[in-house]
């Protein structure tokens, strides 16, 4: 019989077996929010949290709706995220034994550089939101049931306006592709500082408002039961959760700069 | 990351700069796709012949339920990966929610029904032409198998080819059940993913360049041994 | 040789004895969607010989030997091989019009013949080797089977069949779309299975291949069986009207 091609064919999948990377076993799923981890900040953060304990953090970066039901299913160690009341009803519910403030950025509104709703020259957020409204103009909601998206609800509301029509547009996407799809349309949209300031396809998208308290945008970190889920790596989780807290996590938080600009401000107690 | 809005010369610099990063993303998602192709066929290619060869009551319906599943959106299989997997779930004592072997669960079985259903036509195709002379060989169901399977080797091959093209392509599974974790489960598509959401896109298209030069070295290197031993035995 | 169309019926247990006849076919019908393509057939075969079944397209020669051969199930009927008892079932070979060959080498497809009689591994070289030699095809060995000319799959198939040692052999019209000397070919090979002792039974519509081969002639016509007569005596006088129209080359239907 000749030599056939299924056997070196079958020899090349074989590679494929060879057993996948095995890191050390001292590690935790951290459930976090896509603008955490595409600012780059969990990059700068986390090597100085594994060189002084040895655990290796591993980030799932989702929107915060879906962190929240990975922590609940019990699929990872320990959440981050920024949904304030979201976060204290984590804790009433009981699938978390503690919430404690880790830091905050703020949020701010994006949009055209030609501004046609002229946001740029809003006093507060909610004037803002109301050019924007009033104009008709494009606006890019994520629409995810993210914490930035249940917060700019949130701001909406108490500018006492029920977003609709064929301006307001809802994405259902992260906080990245609905910047890639705000600036692809000349919309506005709301970011967090640290996603925008990561953000390389602005076009002509330029920030147009910031700075109002109520843009205050505050990451809470929790820990989670371990009598919900006996399983999950508890002790290791502890560790994390008192880092951040610490000075040495603090200040990791605040050394932390995308062009010379701080982004995330640690405000631990 | 170079600044530039070049894809090609981002592809390029990734590549000549032999980033370590980057060799791990690439050598994962060889790992990954490449078991769960493997998988796929050691399960696909005897459940493929057997749906050819056997008529048992409910066939029509697993067959139209295979090819139906040829079609499923890759975000589904992850979900339905994860669900089985998450700690929650029937399989969640495991722990393997997060890693690549779930990535390799949920890829194996995108490919699984594409490699079952393209098998279930070439030998049935090809046992029909066998069938009266194996017959009055006396060779029964069970012992044509292995024969059917290795005289149509060459087709076989492209299906699992074809099963390796859509593994090494989706991005909604392995996202869902890898969690695209740094230096863990981050793989091509993953990765392309990400920094498309981080506005790099010139630096996405660059690795999606890549990883077309993956697939189409892998292909074209089965093309290679196929073409060779099809001529040397021809 | 006897009258074989209407023997006295033998009652009871089939009794084996060397005179008894090989196969007895016993009002074997085949219907398929309603239409009745094997007509209640009966016939007897000898144990020796060459027996040729003739016919026009399409009245049941193909199928006559496939239910013979076991490739088919009857829709009424029974098809009785007479062994001796206590022995295992005949051993029997098929050759079809159009041989099926395997996606493999010449030398291939003599070797998987013989992996489907559990010849030990390490003989079924050098047996295939010797075959495929005395069947001229040795310089053929490691080609691909398909790409063969039709006469050289032919006597490839023939070649598979010969490996078998089969004591029966099934040939359905094999030679209907070969060249003269393929032809020639084929019909050497079907005197030197008739000399090793094999049981032919061949299909055929060509009455000279009949003449030169048979030593009795099965006429079926409509799938039903019209004639079974001693070769001699089917091409001097056929009893039926439908026999002496099919050799005078009038079609019949």
């Amino acid at each position: 019989m000749k030599r056939s091609p299924t056997l070196p064919v079958i020899g090349l999948i074989g590679l494929g077996l060879v057993a996948t990377a095995k890191a050390s076993d001292d590690h935790i799923v951290l459930a976090s929010t896509t603008s955490t981890e595409n600012s780059g900040l969990f990059g700068a953060i986390l090597p100085t949290f594994t060189e002084a304990t040895g655990i290796q953090v591993r980030v799932v970066a989702v929107g915060t709706g879906q962190a929240f039901e990975i922590a609940r299913r019990g699929d990872a160690d320990s959440l981050l995220v920024h949904d304030r009341a979201g976060e204290d009803q984590f804790v009433a519910e009981g699938y978390a034994t503690e919430r404690a403030d880790v830091m905050y950025n703020d949020f701010v509104i994006v949009g055209p550089g030609d501004d046609p709703a002229a946001v740029g020259e809003a006093e507060a957020i909610d004037d803002a939101l109301q050019r924007i409204a009033t104009a008709e103009a494009p606006f890019a909601s994520r629409g995810d049931d993210s914490g930035t998206h249940r917060a700019e609800l949130r701001l909406w509301q108490a500018a006492d306006i029920t977003p609709q029509g064929a301006w307001y547009r809802e994405l259902g996407s992260g906080m990245g592709p609905t910047l890639n799809t705000a600036a692809a349309m000349d919309a506005y949209a709301m970011s967090d500082r640290a996603t925008w300031a990561a953000f390389d396809n602005r076009q002509n998208l330029e920030l147009l408002f910031e700075g109002d308290d109520a843009l205050f945008n505050p990451y809470g970190s929790l820990l989670l039961s371990a009598e919900r889920h006996p399983h999950i790596k508890h002790d290791l989780a502890d560790q994390w959760h008192r880092w951040l807290l610490s000075d040495e996590g603090q200040q990791a938080i605040a050394d932390f700069e995308i062009n010379g600009e701080q982004l995330f401000f640690p405000n631990a107690e | 990351m170079p600044e530039n809005d070049n894809a090609f010369q981002a592809a390029l610099s990734l590549i000549l700069s032999l980033d370590p990063v980057l060799l791990g993303i690439v050598t994962l998602s060889l790992q990954v796709s490449l078991s769960a192709v493997l998988v796929g066929a050691l399960i696909g290619l005897p459940l493929g012949a057997a749906l050819a060869l056997w008529h048992f009551p409910g066939r029509g319906l697993a067959v139209t339920l295979l090819n139906a599943f040829m079609g499923l959106p890759p975000v589904v299989a992850g979900l339905m990966i994860y669900l089985l997997l998450s700690r929650a779930g029937p399989l969640g004592s495991l722990g393997l929610l997060f890693t690549p072997t779930a990535m390799i669960i949920a890829q194996t079985l995108l490919v699984l029904p594409i490699i079952a259903a393209l098998t279930r036509d070439h030998i049935g195709a090809l046992w029909e032409e066998y069938r009266e002379q194996l017959h009055s060989l006396r060779i029964g169901r069970v012992r044509a198998m292995p024969g059917l399977l290795w005289d149509a080797r060459f087709a076989l091959m492209t299906v699992i080819l074809a099963g390796f093209g859509r593994a090494s392509a989706e991005v909604g599974a392995v996202l869902i059940v890898g969690g695209n974790i740094d230096g863990v489960t981050r793989v091509m598509t993953t990765a392309i993913a990400l920094e498309t959401s981080k506005g790099n896109l010139a630096l996405a298209l660059g690795l999606g360049l890549v990883l077309l030069g993956l697939v189409a070295l892998v292909n074209g290197t089965a093309y290679v041994i196929g073409e060779r031993a099809r001529r040397r035995l021809g | 040789m006897t009258d074989l169309y209407h023997p006295g019926v033998p009652s009871g247990q089939p009794i084996w004895s060397p005179s008894a006849p090989l196969l007895k076919l016993k009002g074997l019908t085949y219907v398929h969607q309603d239409t009745v393509l094997l007509h209640e057939i009966d016939l007897q075969l000898a144990r020796h010989g060459i027996t040729l079944l003739l016919g026009p397209n399409g009245a049941g020669k193909s199928l006559l030997m496939r239910l013979a051969h076991g490739l088919i199930a009857p829709t009424s009927g029974d098809v009785i091989w007479h062994t001796q008892p206590d022995m295992p079932p005949l051993l029997q070979a098929m050759v079809f019009q159009h041989p099926v060959m395997l996606r493999r080498t010449a030398l291939a497809n003599l070797t998987y013949a013989l992996a489907a009689r559990r010849v030990p591994w390490r003989r079924r070289r050098a047996l295939a080797m010797e075959t495929l030699e005395r069947f001229g095809l040795i310089s053929l060995a490691q080609r691909q089977a398909r790409v063969l000319s039709g006469g050289e799959q032919q006597r490839l198939a023939l070649a598979r069949a010969w490996v078998l040692k089969p004591e029966v052999l099934f040939l359905d019209e094999p030679t209907s779309a070969l060249d003269p000397a393929s032809m020639r070919a084929v019909e050497e090979a079907v005197h030197a299975f008739h000399a090793e002792g094999t049981r032919i039974v061949m299909s055929s519509h060509d009455l000279n291949q009949a003449r030169r081969l048979a030593d009795d002639v099965v006429l079926l016509c409509g799938g039903r069986l019209v004639e079974h007569t001693p070769a001699e005596r089917f091409f001097q006088g056929p009893r039926t009207p439908e026999a002496r129209a099919f050799i005078r080359g009038e079609l019949i239907w």
